[in-house]
């Protein structure tokens, strides 16, 4: 269908307009990173050691750049849900448009807030100290590669969102889950100090792989945290990859499918 | 020709252990309007939503404008309008961002979109609150904005759902205005509703349906004979009563029943009008005044009673003195 994509940026736009009408979005999705990069950097940070040179602000950036596109997946779920409530849902399946066209403009759109409050972010680190050494190219490649970790998450939050019965529940279940997966990882601990299993989970968690390979695009010498010498934590990058392309092959067709049948549930 | 045909519908939801609609077949001619009357769970949204595409029935055969809607759902969604019980706008972006995204969608270019908003916002006198976010609206705005983004491209075919569910009086006198307006232009109309009152309004056929299934068809004015014809009231002094009773006896033809709290008389009548006279003039010469009289035509209210048998444990001779000011005649 030629107007496949032309549609899809129709969506992404009515995302990013929410910025302009709804600026509060923005505070919102940006004001609880802020308070984890004050707390873990001011309260926590004294007491954890590092090990990294420039001290462990640098160490600790990067987990909260991956911890808050990881929030991308709540954000599309609930989104979705309350469209689904509100039968918005039913007047796109009811336009002569392409049906994947509101999955991936939901998608992109919210990749498209996700630069935002990644820019954000990064002027917030560099306020408290953050500064990463690997060069403008590697720093661009490091954001690129959280879009993308965001954008694949999100296509699981579509899937969250429109099988879901109310956006309140959708809310607390992505929590449940982004949860406990930003915090078992070496986002703002190294995993050395973590209990045998613990340590074995928190390597092979996605995050923590995203975590690691973006330390290593800022030029960090501790990109893991720890010297387990398991598979995700020699190749970080690959090992993102791997996790990217694996939720993108389940969940992009499992979300046009489900939202091509999303009337068939009453 | 039929703009809309339905065959037999058959939809089960919960593997079958809900029949939201059993064996359900209607037609709307083109350029009329068919008015979809039930109580809530009878099984309009199903129909509605099988029509607009968005559901597949479980058997059965559906076509709008000519086009199979199971086999071709993507050319039936170019030439119909849907506009549901929920106002299905973004609430966070105004009136304009809407009509103008909404207009983008049916891929009218930007400039065309933007012309067709504003085009629709004057007529459906949104024009002044056109740049405020959604959630600043009242019910009726909201209704009225759905609508007008159901209408981007000029369907030539439109299914409401309940489009004035949730409204308030002076909300929902709007939105019938609006609804007249379109049918003068053409329009062929699907309209569901809970309100017999709207149906009588706005539509030229009414199908009844409960329980997912059609339970009567036809006119305004032929249901309402197929519950009875007209019925003639007067309320007198108590003194009178005797009286009237008498005179009212003779015109009808049929006993009057009294009811002794309100002093109202009242029974069938064939003739109408001339009946209401010949009772007047009849009155007046034995010198009793009547403190009310009128000719009432059953509602469709009671058409909907009797037919669905939702008052049949109080019986349609039942007199139900304190239902009467409710009715409208």
């Amino acid at each position: 269908m030629k107007y496949a994509i032309s549609d899809a940026l129709i969506i992404t736009k009515r995302q990013l307009m929410l910025l302009v009408r709804v600026p509060e979005v923005l505070i919102f999705s940006t004001i609880q990173p802020v308070m984890f990069v004050l707390l873990f950097r001011y309260v926590f940070g004294g007491s954890i050691t590092s090990g990294q040179p420039g001290g462990y602000v640098q160490f600790l950036m990067p987990g909260i750049f991956v911890q808050t596109v990881a929030f991308t997946l709540a954000g599309t779920a609930s989104g979705v849900a309350e469209d689904m409530t509100k039968g918005l849902i039913d007047r796109y399946r009811s336009l002569p448009i392409a049906r994947s066209a509101l999955v991936f403009g939901k998608t992109l759109g919210d990749s498209a807030l996700n630069i935002v409050v990644l820019l954000v972010m990064g002027l917030a680190g560099f306020i408290v100290g953050w500064r990463p050494h690997s060069g403008f190219l590697k720093l661009l490649f490091a954001f690129i590669f959280l879009l993308a970790f965001g954008y694949s998450l999100s296509w699981i939050g579509i899937f969250v969102g429109l099988t879901a019965r109310d956006a309140r529940v959708v809310q607390n279940v992505s929590f449940l889950v982004t949860f406990p997966l930003t915090f078992l990882s070496n986002a703002f601990a190294p995993t050395t100090g973590m209990p045998r299993p613990l340590q074995y989970f928190a390597e092979w968690n996605p995050v923590s792989t995203m975590v690691a390979a973006t330390r290593q695009l800022f030029g960090l010498t501790n990109k893991f945290g720890v010297t387990a010498g398991s598979y995700p934590s020699q190749h970080p990058m690959v090992m993102s990859l791997v996790y990217m392309v694996v939720v993108m092959a389940i969940f992009v067709p499992l979300s046009v499918r489900t939202y091509n049948n999303s009337a068939k549930k009453k | 020709m039929k703009s809309v045909l339905a065959e037999h519908l058959i939809k089960t939801y919960r593997k079958g252990h809900v029949r939201a609609l059993d064996d359900l077949s209607l037609d709307v001619e083109e350029g009329t309007v068919l008015s979809v009357l039930g109580p809530n769970g009878a099984g309009k949204t199903t129909v509605v939503r099988i029509l607009a595409t968005l559901l597949a029935p479980d058997s059965g055969h559906a076509t709008v404008g000519g086009i199979n809607v199971i086999e071709h759902p993507e050319k039936v969604r170019e030439i119909i309008g849907l506009s549901g019980q929920y106002a299905a706008v973004d609430e966070t972006l105004t009136g304009w961002d809407n009509l103008v995204m909404f207009g983008r969608l049916y891929h009218l270019n930007q400039k065309q979109a933007v012309t067709r908003a504003n085009e629709l916002l004057e007529r459906f006198s949104l024009t002044d609150s056109a740049r405020r976010p959604i959630k600043t609206y009242s019910g009726g705005m909201r209704r009225r904005l759905d609508l007008a983004a159901s209408l981007i491209v000029k369907p030539k075919i439109l299914f409401l759902d309940e489009p004035t569910t949730g409204l308030d009086p002076r909300g929902r006198q709007e939105m019938w205005e609006v609804i007249e307006e379109l049918v003068k232009g053409g329009v062929t109309l699907l309209l569901t509703t809970q309100y017999l009152e709207e149906a009588d309004q706005l539509a030229d056929d009414i199908v009844v349906i409960d329980r997912g299934k059609v339970i009567a068809r036809g006119t305004s004015d032929a249901l309402k004979r197929q519950v009875g014809g007209e019925q003639l009231e007067v309320v007198v002094d108590q003194h009178n009563i005797q009286a009237t009773v008498e005179i009212v006896a003779r015109v009808s033809g049929a006993k009057p029943s009294i009811d002794e709290g309100l002093r109202q008389i009242s029974a069938p009548v064939s003739s109408g009008a001339a009946a209401l006279i010949e009772v007047l003039r009849s009155m007046d010469s034995a010198g009793i005044h009547p403190l009310d009289i009128a000719l009432k035509r059953p509602s469709l209210d009671d058409v909907f009673m009797s037919l669905t048998g939702h008052v049949a444990e109080s019986g349609p001779e039942v007199e139900e003195p304190k239902k009467r000011g409710g009715r409208k005649s």
